[in-house]
């Protein structure tokens, strides 16, 4: 019985970078458990939490900005709510806003995100990247390839700009990135495309961005 | 050598480009991580194999638990790098490091290796040669931490015996303390040597360099002579009278392990006396936990942990004396929650069926069936009678009641074993089949999983010797032109992999340059199908100038020293030598809960049975004196 939805936005942090969208539900499912707090469960043969993040993170990357729906079976107040979570969270998963979703059967997560934007801290400063980037952004379309298929990197970059470089201090990139389905924007390809090593940066999702939310002033 | 904040730093940098790279990162909910500098003793437990695997390692569980548990000590642990990771470890210079704190494993007091079965030997040898350590223990000196082993394998320590400094036989919990306290009060200076001296006071505790094994002008093995007086002259295995409290806070992976689940043990042991099961003898005598012990333990380990499934472990959870009230207070306390028990190792009868029913909630996946052989005549010889007529009406109960596939465990390769008694086997599974659709038609699936038997030491067929590559390989054939067609699949084993445990089962010291070579060879993850290299063992065997064939298709005289004889499970040679020779008669010894056949263990450890009185206890209650 799906009685609350709750919209949860939480940072994935160094020590869960290295963990996968899938293992990642598991460690929601087994939060939820340590917590308390009853979530909702599918029905039939294989019983599943009703859980429903909004896009997969790529293995490496840490984030200020998941977003993820829980479904519980029992209300439950908000203060409760987030107590409860607070106190059975693994290392490496921060709660940083909840908000109860009126609406327990509107679109689910996935159907409405659009854009996401990253922060890319480099470890070794280069002075040409403000011009590669100025480059980047001039040209109509920048071929690349992954996983054996050709695509233009250059239509899925909605900005991208440096952040910080103060003197010899390594800069920080900051991107927007096109998170459609089948239109996913990947900062480490533009890293790429920028002659950077995405081995030696380390890439941090800052939020994401969903219809309703961007297409507000 | 890097230390752990360069060791960090690297790994950032190499983890994006390796397989699973979670595997390397410790940092998962309710690890422990302590402040190194105010610790007295400093313990890496390894796990010779990679995370994904010796996370589900219930020994190390115990042994982190109970270590960190102590304010003075504290454990860390090791796997080992997949070989991708180890190439890019090699490349950088990175050593072998603990998960928790990132330190080079060189840097601790103690490195304990867990080695439960034998294809981990070439690891271990590995994990040393990452970590900087010195690979033989008369190489190391006193910047080295101290090697210690356990493990069902080291029962018979002497493969390995060169590369240990002391080998802990039987059950760690409560030495692995008297350990680090003879440790911690010897002074900071002390010497490898003094270490040894130390610990060769401890009960159970084997040094093997206070010995030197002697051989027959024949090659085989006559004795050990001590070189070390204070060395006792068997090292008798370490028990618990009573099972100690579980570890109720085990560490959730943050990624997918091969057991998904908290485990609970239930019992130590089993009375079923099947004369090809090594873990039978050396885990004797039977201990139970009590059911409201495991209730309290389940209570709380699903807050503590999140997980969804308890793994209530034994070695057959049938024989668990109060399996039936233990499960229906389980689905009377845990109802509604969404938790799945599960019970491994359950025996061929209606009340299996039963249990898992209550279970097993609404989905049906295998049921495992271990009948092991398929005719009469050889579960007599094997001690593992079954009639057919019981396994068929198991199997139209388990269809019966929603399962779609029954796995069957077969063993093949017994020297009494003849064509007909494999082709049994593949009948048999045909029947069960045939039953299956009488149930639900063509749904019904048959798995037959064929190991071949390798003869263990401290078992009654110790004496045996293991069938040839080719005969092996004959029975496979016939399995193969059998076992097949719609619902039916095959599994076995290659009659390499046998041989290569069997050298290692019951080899003697001299094996360990056989190890070694092997390891130069580029022998390791031998328990992989991928990796294992079998012309890298031919090739050590051969460079040592030992045959192989006198490790293990040579059949042991009934006189003969065994390289283990000083290792005692409890259980006598002379009852195993008995057991030995009524399997030759096809003599059966019933399940020793009900009647005592003396294997000596209530003699050995008639003192813990006496401070254990009461019904945990599977063996009688000795009251009297130290006699049966």
């Amino acid at each position: 019985m799906k009685t609350q939805r709750w919209r949860i936005t939480f940072a994935k942090t160094e020590a869960m970078r290295f963990t996968g969208h899938l293992d990642l539900i598991l460690t929601w499912e087994r939060t939820f458990r340590r917590s308390g707090l009853p979530l909702s469960y599918s029905k039939g043969y294989n019983p599943r939490p009703v859980i429903n993040l909004a896009a997969p993170l790529p293995l490496g990357f840490t984030s200020r900005g998941e977003i993820g729906d829980f479904w519980l079976s029992e209300e439950c107040s908000r203060a409760s709510f987030s107590n409860s979570l607070d106190h059975a969270l693994p290392p490496g998963l921060d709660l940083l806003d909840i908000e109860e979703i009126p609406d327990l059967h509107g679109n689910k997560l996935p159907s409405l995100v659009e854009s996401a934007v990253y922060q890319i801290s480099l470890e070794e400063p280069s002075p040409a990247i403000p011009a590669r980037i100025d480059q980047l952004l001039a040209s109509d379309s920048v071929l690349r390839s992954r996983k054996g298929k050709q695509y233009d990197l250059r239509p899925l970059i909605h900005s991208l700009a440096v952040l910080e470089a103060n003197g010899i201090q390594s800069p920080k990139l900051e991107t927007s990135l096109s998170l459609l389905p089948g239109a996913t924007g990947r900062p480490d390809e533009v890293l790429k495309a920028l002659g950077l090593d995405p081995l030696q940066a380390s890439i941090c999702r800052e939020r994401i961005l969903l219809k309703s939310l961007s297409s507000e002033p | 050598m890097l230390d752990a904040t360069q060791i960090t730093s690297k790994l950032n940098t190499i983890l994006p480009s390796v397989k699973t790279p979670g595997r390397y990162t410790g940092g998962e909910f309710n690890q422990v991580l302590k402040n190194w500098d105010e610790i007295e003793i400093k313990l890496a437990l390894l796990f010779p194999e990679i995370y994904d695997l010796g996370m589900s390692n219930l020994g190390l569980m115990i042994l982190y638990d109970l270590i960190n548990q102590s304010p003075r000590y504290l454990a860390e642990r090791v796997f080992l790098p997949w070989t991708d990771m180890e190439s890019l470890m090699r490349s950088e210079g990175i050593p072998l490091y603990s998960l928790e704190s990132k330190k080079p494993v060189a840097d601790f007091n103690i490195l304990a290796v867990s080695l439960p079965y034998e294809s981990l030997y070439t690891n271990f040898l590995n994990a040393l040669d990452l970590a900087g350590i010195p690979l033989r223990s008369s190489d190391r000196g006193k910047p080295d931490p101290l090697i210690l082993a356990g493990g069902h394998a080291t029962f018979n320590p002497e493969p390995v015996a060169p590369f240990l400094d002391a080998v802990v036989i039987g059950e760690g919990e409560e030495v692995i303390l008297e350990i680090l306290d003879k440790l911690a009060a010897l002074p900071g200076d002390a010497s490898r040597i003094d270490k040894l001296n130390s610990l060769v006071q401890i009960d159970g505790l084997y040094v093997p360099e206070f010995y030197q094994p002697i051989y027959h002008a024949s090659g085989i093995f006559s004795h050990l002579e001590k070189t070390n007086p204070a060395a006792p002259d068997t090292i008798q295995k370490r028990i618990v009278g009573k099972l100690p409290p579980p570890p109720l806070k085990p560490i959730v992976p943050y990624i997918d392990t091969v057991h998904n689940r908290a485990p609970l043990e239930i019992m130590r042991g089993c009375t079923r006396g099947c004369r090809f099961c090594h873990a039978g003898i050396v885990t004797r005598p039977v201990r139970e936990r009590s059911v409201e012990d495991i209730l309290a333990a389940m209570e709380v380990l699903i807050p503590n942990t999140g997980y969804s499934e308890i793994g209530l472990l034994s070695l057959s959870s049938s024989d668990y004396t109060k399996i039936v009230p233990l499960i229906e207070a389980i689905n009377e306390h845990f109802a509604g929650q969404n938790i799945n028990i599960s019970l491994p190792s359950l025996r061929i009868e209606s009340v299996s069926v039963d249990l898992m029913d209550a279970l097993a909630g609404k989905r049906r996946s295998g049921f495992t069936l271990a009948p092991e052989a398929a005719t009469e005549r050889l579960r007599a010889i094997i001690n593992k009678p079954i009639s057919e007529g019981q396994l068929l009406d198991t199997a139209r109960q388990i269809y019966s009641r929603g399962w779609h596939t029954i796995k069957l465990y077969f063993m093949i390769g017994h020297p009494a074993e003849r064509m007909e008694d494999v082709q049994a086997i593949g009948d048999l599974s045909k029947r069960v089949l045939a039953v299956g659709k009488e149930e639900i038609g063509n749904r019904a699936r048959v798995h037959t999983s064929v190991s071949t038997f390798v003869p263990k030491p401290h078992t009654p067929f110790q004496w045996v010797g293991v069938a040839s590559r080719k005969e092996i390989q004959e029975k496979i054939d016939l399995l193969q032109s059998e076992i097949r067609g719609k619902g039916l699949k095959l599994n076995w084993n290659d009659p390499q992999e046998t041989h290569f445990e069997a050298w290692l089962s019951r080899g003697d010291r001299r094996l360990a340059e056989v190890i070694y070579k092997a390891w130069e060879n580029g022998a390791r993850f031998d328990a992989w199908q991928e990796h294992f290299d079998f012309e890298a063992w031919l090739g050590a065997f051969k460079a040592v100038g030992l045959d192989p064939a006198d490790y293990n298709t040579r059949e042991r005289g009934s006189e003969e020293a065994f390289p283990w004889d000083h290792i005692r499970t409890g259980v006598k040679k002379s009852f195993l030598l008995q057991d030995y020779q009524w399997s030759k008669e096809g003599k059966l010894r019933p399940d020793c809960r009900y009647e005592c056949f003396s294997c000596g263990i209530l003699p050995t450890y008639n003192d813990l049975r006496q401070a254990n009185p009461g019904e945990l206890w599977l063996c009688p209650e000795v009251s009297r004196t130290g006699k049966e």
